[in-house]
């Protein structure tokens, strides 16, 4: 646990002594405020859908952007072999890198409540919807989160690792959208609606907070964490 | 305190160790000499548990490297090639970082960070951000960052590559001064520094230890005959007729004669205190001498000799494997 607790303390400052973080952060409310916001006026309507419509897309190039650097810059100037040959296990740099690039999306959603704050002066939205949607988000977050730690244990190029993570994301997105199931074979049919990031979303953006949905996020984080642990120790294979 | 049997490993179809073992103690500084490639690397990335080896067997401290190798991590201060670090941390925070993932007590901390920071001269830099440093300065903080959890074992690899001279003394002496109680494994392709720094050499070729002892063993082996330089104003004719006379030179090449002076190559046997006797001879006879040099045998040769006859043993497999393929294409 101090282990896990003291990668993710300095993956956490990393973000914060580099621009990374507050590149993100600003873009990041910059491009979702004015995306809103300028559909939001035309509605007449004070509520978010639109606002929690458009996250999985931002995120879509948002999050492995974030996560690219977690592992591809390590490979790339050779700290890896110091970071692992300490007397640490895999799985906990794993977790503490997680956690850390989690925390800045946590900052970063906290700081978009500007958002709701301000519908809320032009209206009278419903709390409950906007609450689940955000738990949805962060959820749907963490999720791109694990798929792009993922993406960055496979190379030690930052670009290969944020297309990768772009393209994974953008297929586990797009299988569970009206268009592909309509195409998609029949017995494929249950599974890719399962699947799909983006249908377990819009399920909570409908104010239910399913604990189907909750394990679905959990599987698939714990699932691409998992296979990050496994792609670190393949080095170590024989 | 580290014992390594038959290790082997390969990338592809490269071998890059090959059945390697030795032994290595604590108070020992040990060089690992060898040229680039030789699997120099590669080992220490084994004992350090950051490879696994695909066949043989590595202990350190008692405790295997693949089946135990957190508490084999936990006893070994590891500075990678180049040493690699955090260029966007703080000196100052990635002292502490590294304290925090070596698990050392809250209470430790600071003392251990300031000891470091003396032995290692950084006092100068704690202010400034790991991007900023110098070549030397990293090497330095690298080598602060292996000994932070007061390490028994300490494995460096090519901890002098790229600093200058003045540095590289430096980090000998510290080396020298660790290797008292510790033991030190450090890689190199530099001989010099091996005599300087090392109590034992393994020379690796070809992920083959080709050589184990102390360099004054390795250098005695080495010679075996005394080569000396000797150039004389003499009739050239009376000069190489006493030469051949001389029972302790076994060989004589002419070199070059200009202005009068005939230059010579003299191999001497073994012990024959060739360089002094020659003297004499010159004297006697009522020449004179304007050069006498002995040439000496030293872990240079050893290494040269080593991997030459490595390489040319390869090469005479290699074109024996060709004539094979020829012939049996022939049939």
């Amino acid at each position: 646990m101090t282990n896990i607790a003291a990668i993710f303390k300095k993956e956490f400052r990393s973000y914060f002594n580099s621009p990374i973080a507050y590149i993100f952060i600003t873009f990041f409310l910059g491009l979702s405020s004015w995306l809103f916001f300028r559909g939001f006026f035309f509605g007449n309507q004070a509520e978010m859908r639109g606002f929690f419509g458009l996250m999985p897309w931002i995120f879509l190039f948002f999050i492995p952007a974030v996560t690219m650097k977690l592992w591809a810059e390590e490979k790339k100037i050779g700290t890896i072999e110091i970071l692992m040959t300490l007397p640490i296990r895999d799985y906990e740099v794993v977790l503490g890198k997680f956690f850390a690039s989690f925390a800045l999306l946590i900052a970063t959603v906290l700081l978009s409540l500007v958002i709701p704050f301000s519908v809320m002066y032009f209206g009278d939205p419903d709390g409950g919807t906007i609450f689940a949607g955000y738990i949805g988000l962060l959820l749907m977050g963490a999720a791109y989160l694990a798929i792009g730690l993922f993406a960055s244990t496979l190379t030690e190029n930052q670009i290969v690792a944020f297309i990768f993570g772009i393209s994974t994301c953008f297929v586990l997105l797009i299988i569970g959208e009206d268009f592909v199931l309509f195409n998609a074979p029949n017995w494929l049919y249950p599974i890719f609606s399962y699947l799909g990031l983006g249908a377990h979303y819009s399920s909570i953006l409908r104010g239910v907070l399913d604990s189907r949905d909750i394990i679905y996020y959990l599987s698939v984080i714990g699932f691409f964490l998992y296979l990050s642990t496994l792609a670190v120790e393949s080095r170590k294979w024989r | 305190m580290i014992e390594v049997r038959e290790l082997t490993k390969s990338y592809g179809p490269t071998v890059a160790v090959n059945r390697v073992s030795f032994d290595a103690h604590a108070g020992e500084v040990l060089g690992f000499l060898g040229p680039n490639g030789a699997g120099k690397t590669t080992t220490m990335r084994i004992l350090t548990c950051y490879l696994a080896a695909d066949a043989g067997s590595a202990t350190v401290a008692g405790y295997d490297v693949f089946e135990e190798s957190i508490e084999v991590r936990k006893r070994i201060g590891y500075l990678p090639e180049s040493a690699p670090l955090y260029t966007d941390m703080g000196v100052l925070e990635y002292l502490n970082f590294m304290t925090q993932v070596r698990q050392l007590p809250k209470s430790d901390r600071k003392e251990r960070i300031r000891s470091v920071i003396d032995t290692c001269g950084l006092a100068d830099v704690i202010q400034k951000d790991i991007g900023e440093l110098s070549k030397g300065y990293r090497q330095r903080l690298g080598l602060a960052q292996s000994l932070i959890h007061d390490p028994p074992i300490l494995i460096l690899d090519e901890p002098t590559s790229g600093l200058d001279p003045s540095q590289i003394i430096e980090i000998r002496n510290l080396i020298r001064d660790i290797g008292q109680e510790k033991l030190v494994l450090f890689s190199t392709h530099i001989l010099s520094e091996v005599s300087a720094t090392c109590s034992r050499v393994l020379i690796i070729n070809n992920g083959k230890i080709v050589a184990n002892g102390t360099p004054e063993e390795l250098t005695s082996q080495a010679k075996g005959e005394e080569i000396v330089h000797i150039a004389i104003r003499g009739p050239q004719e009376a000069v190489e007729a006493q030469l051949n006379e001389l029972d302790f030179v076994s060989q004589w090449t002419h070199v070059e004669t200009t202005d009068g002076i005939a230059g010579y190559q003299i191999n001497a046997t073994q012990e024959s205190n060739a360089a002094e006797a020659l003297f004499h001879v010159v004297v006697q006879n009522g020449w004179s001498l304007t050069e006498l040099r002995q040439e000496s045998a030293d872990l240079e040769d050893v290494f040269l000799n080593l991997t030459d006859k490595e390489q040319t043993q390869l090469q005479n497999q290699q074109s024996a494997e060709q004539a094979d393929d020829t012939n049996d294409n022939d049939a």
